[in-house]
């Protein structure tokens, strides 16, 4: 009796391994042959300045991505990322004259705050965690407004604070890039080496039987919001140091290309699996298509309009979760 | 005897679901007269015909949406596409009615262009209803493709520019009064009697209560699910189509890119105040239209009184939250 359903449960096993090699390799996959095709095709594309311009402008949405992930594989998700952004850049651009060691800190604390009321109305309020971040998409939007008085903020040009999103670490690597690796390495240790990935990846499988072993949910969701927020707060620095302003209304629907992007790179929406690489690779994907949309432009041979980006980002996205879906299924099925 | 059991038994139950019903409508009406009182105490010139016009003209199309959203929220869904839906059916109409066809046939084109551009997003409508249905999907992915590229879809057609015209039967539409009351208002509370009964004493409506409330169970039941969710999301985008086609007649022009932007949180918001759960299994209509009113209302009160709009934002993300939670207490004390 016992060993056909042991050989039933390690068959279930094994398959589900498969899919999930699947989903997290598929985007890599995809991600060479899309360099391949951009590289072949393109003569600047494989040049130092494009990847180098390319990584330097995707740090942001890649910085929210990461955090995303985490949100995602704890079972819930973020909506105000986009709009602290926002909330972080006029603010930071405000401080800008006290130079990049006041403004950095000072932007990172602003996401961790929205974090922090996000995570108190979800863990204490028990509002779900769309409605609640829903919210604060609109309170940080309106922080931002508020604020900047409907403007957008010019930073100082006089103190070093440019220099994070301009200039260069050893006069080669983009700032930005610097720190979105740093970013990315910490995730990934955060997520495989501490038990703060284990128990997040737990209370996303099932929050109850989390609670139920003694796992400390509402901390570690509270980890989770919070650096969510952190990372949407850093993004805002990039904002304002690379554009050299605080932008009020910048970041809208940043949230869904971060969905997007963890989505893409295989992690499931239904929370307790995840990747912290395979979302890099996902918000890279997304941020190809537009790339190469404009070398395909630059080159002469079509004229897309810039329309047609978000058309084709939606066609993708759609590619890929009905393809998850179909393996989810399937698994499922079996 | 198990006859009279039964209907002993029963009974009192659906008394004590009125009787909530009621109380939990009151909750929200009570809100509305609060906000009334507020306004009649501060608000200049808040007894003139002419405010109750202005606010009649712009909340039919929020809680039009909302109509629908409470729909797929009642079946445990969510819909994040219905603003690119309206953008959509707000740009399909006019292309029809300035094509060289319809400028020759007006009447004819007219009569083409309508049916067309609903018909548009109710297919938007249809296929979130199979990604969902067929698929598995969990809407807030399903939808967010049709969030990304509906609206890309509708730049595309217009190559983004602003399609301005001059039909007075189509602006009838946004600026026509029946029996001197704004007609968009007329089609709302047609709209919002025909979505109540409908849920009251047809067996869709049952059916679909079924699916939010207990899906599994519903299915088990013989409940059609499918095809219960693919007619929600159709009617849905059907109902953003038609807001759509009203903001499009109000302004005299179409414009892809404002169409309808951020309509998705709105819609959400009113059907939350209006009582809808998230979880799925209630769906108050008329409880919808009071929420998207008290927005409308809030908004308006605020800016009559001189508040910075974006101040509005952060009062918003206050009353979606205390809604939910206040709604919560509810459920937990019952």
């Amino acid at each position: 009796m016992n060993s056909p359903s042991s050989t039933r449960t390690n068959l279930f096993q094994l398959l589900s391994r498969c899919s999930a090699h699947l989903r997290s390799e598929g985007v890599w996959i995809a991600l060479v042959l899309m360099i391949m095709f951009g590289g072949l095709r393109y003569d600047s594309f494989l040049t130092e300045y494009n990847i180098m311009t390319f990584l330097s402008y995707n740090s942001m949405f890649i910085l929210i991505a990461l955090g995303m992930t985490f949100v995602i594989m704890s079972g819930g998700i973020d909506l105000s990322v986009g709009s602290v952004v926002a909330l972080s850049s006029v603010v930071v651009a405000a401080v800008s004259p006290y130079g990049i060691e006041v403004a950095l800190p000072v932007g990172v604390l602003v996401g961790v705050a929205t974090g922090a009321i996000n995570a108190f109305v979800i863990t204490r309020l028990k509002v779900v965690p769309f409605i609640a971040t829903l919210a604060m998409m609109l309170g940080a939007r309106g922080m931002a407004l508020v604020i900047s008085d409907n403007q957008s903020v010019p930073v100082s040009w006089d103190s070093n604070f440019t220099h994070f999103g301009l200039g260069k670490a050893f006069d080669y690597l983009p700032w930005p890039v610097v720190t979105t690796l740093i970013v990315f390495i910490g995730c990934w240790v955060l997520l495989e080496k501490f038990p703060f990935g284990r128990h997040l990846l737990s209370i996303g499988g099932s929050e109850e039987s989390s609670r139920l072993m003694g796992l400390q949910v509402e901390r570690t969701l509270w980890g989770v919001y919070v650096l969510s927020g952190a990372l949407a707060g850093l993004a805002g620095v990039m904002l304002a140091s690379g554009f050299g302003a605080g932008q009020p209304l910048e970041g809208m629907g940043w949230e869904l290309s971060a969905i997007a992007s963890v989505v893409v790179g295989g992690t499931l929406l239904t929370g307790g699996l995840g990747s912290i690489s395979a979302t890099l690779a996902g918000a890279i994907l997304l941020g190809l298509i537009f790339n190469i949309l404009n070398f395909e432009n630059g080159s002469g041979t079509i004229t897309f309009s810039a329309y047609w980006q978000s058309v084709i980002r939606g066609g993708f996205l759609l590619v890929v979760v009905i393809i998850q879906a179909k393996i989810i299924n399937k698994a499922r099925a079996r | 005897m198990t006859d009279t059991t039964i209907t002993f038994g029963n009974s009192p139950k659906p008394l004590m679901f009125k009787v909530r019903n009621i109380l939990t409508r009151n909750g929200t009406l009570s809100a509305f007269f609060l906000l009334i009182l507020v306004n009649l105490a501060i608000t200049p010139n808040f007894l003139e015909i002419q405010t109750l016009y202005v606010n009649l003209t712009q909340v039919a199309t929020i809680a039009i949406v909302a109509i629908g959203m409470t729909l797929v929220i009642a079946s445990g869904g969510i819909d994040l596409s219905v603003g690119a839906l309206m953008a959509l059916a707000g740009t399909v109409a006019p292309l029809i009615m300035l094509s060289d066809f319809g400028m020759s046939n007006p009447s004819i084109g007219l009569m083409v262009a309508i049916p067309v551009a609903l018909l548009a997003a109710s297919a938007g409508g249809l296929f979130n209803g199979v990604l969902v249905s067929r698929y598995n999907i969990q809407p807030i992915i399903a939808t967010l493709v049709l969030f990304i590229s509906g609206r890309g879809i509708a730049q595309v057609l217009t190559n983004g520019e602003l399609q301005s015209f001059d039909i007075p039967a189509f602006e009838f539409l946004g600026t026509g009064r029946l029996l001197g009351i704004p007609f968009q208002a007329v089609i709302t509370v047609v709209l919002a009697l025909v979505c109540a009964w409908t849920l009251r004493r047809s067996i869709f409506g049952r059916y679909l209560l079924a699916v939010g409330g207990n899906e599994k169970a519903a299915q088990l039941a013989g409940v059609p699910v499918k095809k219960v969710k693919l007619v929600t999301y159709t009617v849905c985008g059907l109902l953003a189509g038609i807001a759509g086609l009203i903001t499009t007649a109000i302004n005299a022009a179409s414009d892809a890119n404002q169409t309808g932007q951020l309509m998705e949180l709105d819609a959400i918001a009113a059907a939350v105040v209006g009582g809808a759960l998230l979880t799925g299994g209630k769906a108050p209509v008329i409880g919808a239209v009071l929420g998207a009113a008290i927005i409308q209302l809030m908004g308006y009160t605020l800016l009559a009184n001189g508040v910075h709009d974006a101040v509005a934002m952060v009062a918003k993300a206050f009353i979606i939250i205390v809604a939910v939670y206040l709604q919560q207490m509810r459920g937990g004390s019952k």
